[in-house]
């Protein structure tokens, strides 16, 4: 039997893309939660927090009714949006930590020498922190690519096509019934 | 010169600093760091004003406050955080990314040539030798030519050696570029090596300022003088006042001292007397009676300190005696201890 590879290469795209939507808000806001106090700051993190402690199948409920109400057509695009939003809090939570655990006396040292804010970010903190920035966005890949109600929800409603870990359930759940079959004949 | 009014949660001060060393004494928590965070323009005070040499950095009255970029304050930080990713020459050239190209190369290698770090300037910091680190530190302090150096307790912690490099470093930038140093320490000893001036701090006040010596030799508080671990405090009373002797007699709890006149105080006030361990004179009491200004008293416990010795006495009496002069006598159970009425101090 040929080995059908388009559900990999299928959700490779979709996690990476998914990852990226993620890692854009998620660089600016994890700088801004490490080292800005503003109001509201705490609410923020809260929120980003909750995701975790929310089972992911109402997590995703909620998103695919709020994407109903903005009107989107469930299609790759928004399947896409849908999985970013999800991976988002996991970039931001690793993210934060990373910037947080940079030494704040090198950002200030960095100001005192000249350097804006956005120099500082770029020349001092981000070198610094890009381990921990890697991490957070390999591990936000690995929930928009496994996760298994996201990548169902996806693969059925939007028709985008069998993701990864869908596809390996159907294709374990197919094998059984076709045992039960030959059993039961 | 640089003219400093603030009042933040927990500070509440009012200095001038001129050109040279500055030292901000204080124990930990006295608001050394937070004066420092201010003026470089980490925080914001809630109230005050900055100048530095007619320039307005932060003044609350009117909402100005300049970003830390543009206030030409160098800043050397406790760990001296040079950029762990870059080489100490990277390090030097951070500051001067306005200038064009070999402006910068001519200031870097002038600064490489002074602070003697020619051969480590390909190194990361911490490939370094702590002596290049710390150099390395005040040249990129120092490069971008700021009105004003501030300086964060970075000596805390150095091994001697270390310390007496620090020193010469900081003696080496004070002398080449001839500007004010704010220097925040909890070491005395670094206060008489480096500073011209020193402010006293307590609990975010400011209690005493003069130069080094005068400050220690005249604490002008029992708060200030405990915060420069003057160790013998007795509270008295003035006995007698003698302006034609020029003399007072003053009664503490368990004996009476003769001590210098005291204008403007009157008998039966009440008054801090302190000296220095080393100015007392503690020697074997054989049984005659004390001269004037001398104390019996006993011995409780002896320390060694790396050039005396230190008895401590009943009553709170601390002496510091040369190491000689108590091997000579140190078998003896009963003390006397003088104290010479130059060496009183009443607060």
């Amino acid at each position: 039997m040929p080995l059908d590879w388009s559900p990999l290469w299928l959700s490779l795209r979709y996690a990476a893309f998914a990852t990226l939507l993620a890692a854009v808000p998620a660089l600016p806001i994890a700088w801004l939660l490490a080292r800005r106090r503003f109001p509201g700051c705490e609410l923020v993190a809260a929120a980003a927090n909750l995701f975790f402690y929310v089972p992911p199948a109402v997590v995703v409920y909620y998103l695919l009714a709020g994407a109903g109400v903005a009107g989107l057509r469930f299609q790759w695009d928004a399947a896409v949006a849908v999985s970013a939003v999800y991976t988002l809090p996991v970039l931001l939570y690793m993210m934060r930590g990373g910037m947080e655990a940079v030494d704040g006396q090198m950002a200030n040292a960095a100001r005192t020498l000249g350097a804006g804010e956005w120099r500082t970010f770029s020349r001092i903190t981000l070198p610094l922190a890009w381990k921990a920035l890697l991490d957070g966005v390999v591990v936000g890949f690995l929930r928009a690519f496994a996760d298994f109600t996201l990548t169902m929800i996806a693969a059925r409603r939007a028709g985008i096509g069998l993701l990864l870990p869908f596809a390996a359930f159907a294709a374990v759940d197919l094998a059984r019934r076709l045992r039960r079959r030959q059993v039961a004949v | 010169m640089i003219h400093v009014r603030l009042a933040a949660p927990g500070v509440d001060v009012e200095f001038r600093a001129a050109s040279g060393i500055t030292a901000l004494f204080g124990a930990a928590g006295a608001g050394k760091t937070a004066i420092l965070d201010a003026i470089a323009g980490f925080t914001k005070p809630q109230a005050g004003r900055i100048i530095l040499d007619d320039q307005i950095l932060f003044d609350a009255a009117s909402g100005v406050n300049l970003p830390s970029r543009r206030r030409r304050c160098g800043y050397v930080a406790r760990l001296w955080a040079l950029f762990p990713h870059m080489t100490l020459r990277d390090n030097l050239l951070f500051p001067l990314a306005g200038l064009p190209r070999l402006e910068r190369h001519r200031r870097v290698n002038e600064a490489l040539e002074r602070y003697a770090l020619r051969d480590c300037a390909t190194r990361r910091p911490q490939e370094a030798a702590p002596d290049e680190q710390l150099r390395a530190a005040v040249a990129r302090a120092l490069i971008g030519e700021p009105k004003l150096l501030l300086v964060d307790e970075p000596a805390a912690g150095l091994d001697l050696a270390l310390r007496g490099e620090w020193h010469r470093v900081l003696r080496q930038a004070r002398d080449d570029a001839k500007l004010p140093i704010l220097l925040a320490t909890r070491d005395l000893e670094t206060c008489f090596e480096l500073a011209g001036e020193m402010l006293l701090l307590g609990a975010g006040r400011i209690l005493q300022t003069g130069p080094p010596r005068l400050v220690l030799d005249r604490p002008a508080s029992v708060e200030a003088a405990r915060l420069l671990g003057v160790r013998n405090l007795f509270q008295a009373e003035i006995a007698a006042l003698d302006p034609g002797r020029n003399t007072s007699r003053l009664r503490l709890d368990q004996f009476e001292l003769t001590g210098p006149y005291l204008p403007g105080r009157l008998r039966g006030d009440r008054v801090w007397l302190c000296v220095e361990p080393g100015h007392l004179r503690a020697t074997a009491h054989d049984g005659s009676k004390p001269a004037a200004n001398q104390v019996p008293a006993c011995l409780e416990r002896v320390s060694q300190l790396p050039r005396a010795v230190r008895l401590e006495f009943a009553g709170g009496i601390v002496a510091e005696v040369p190491r000689h002069e108590f091997e000579r006598q140190k078998d003896n159970k009963d003390w006397l201890v003088e104290f010479p009425p130059d060496a009183l101090r009443v607060l």
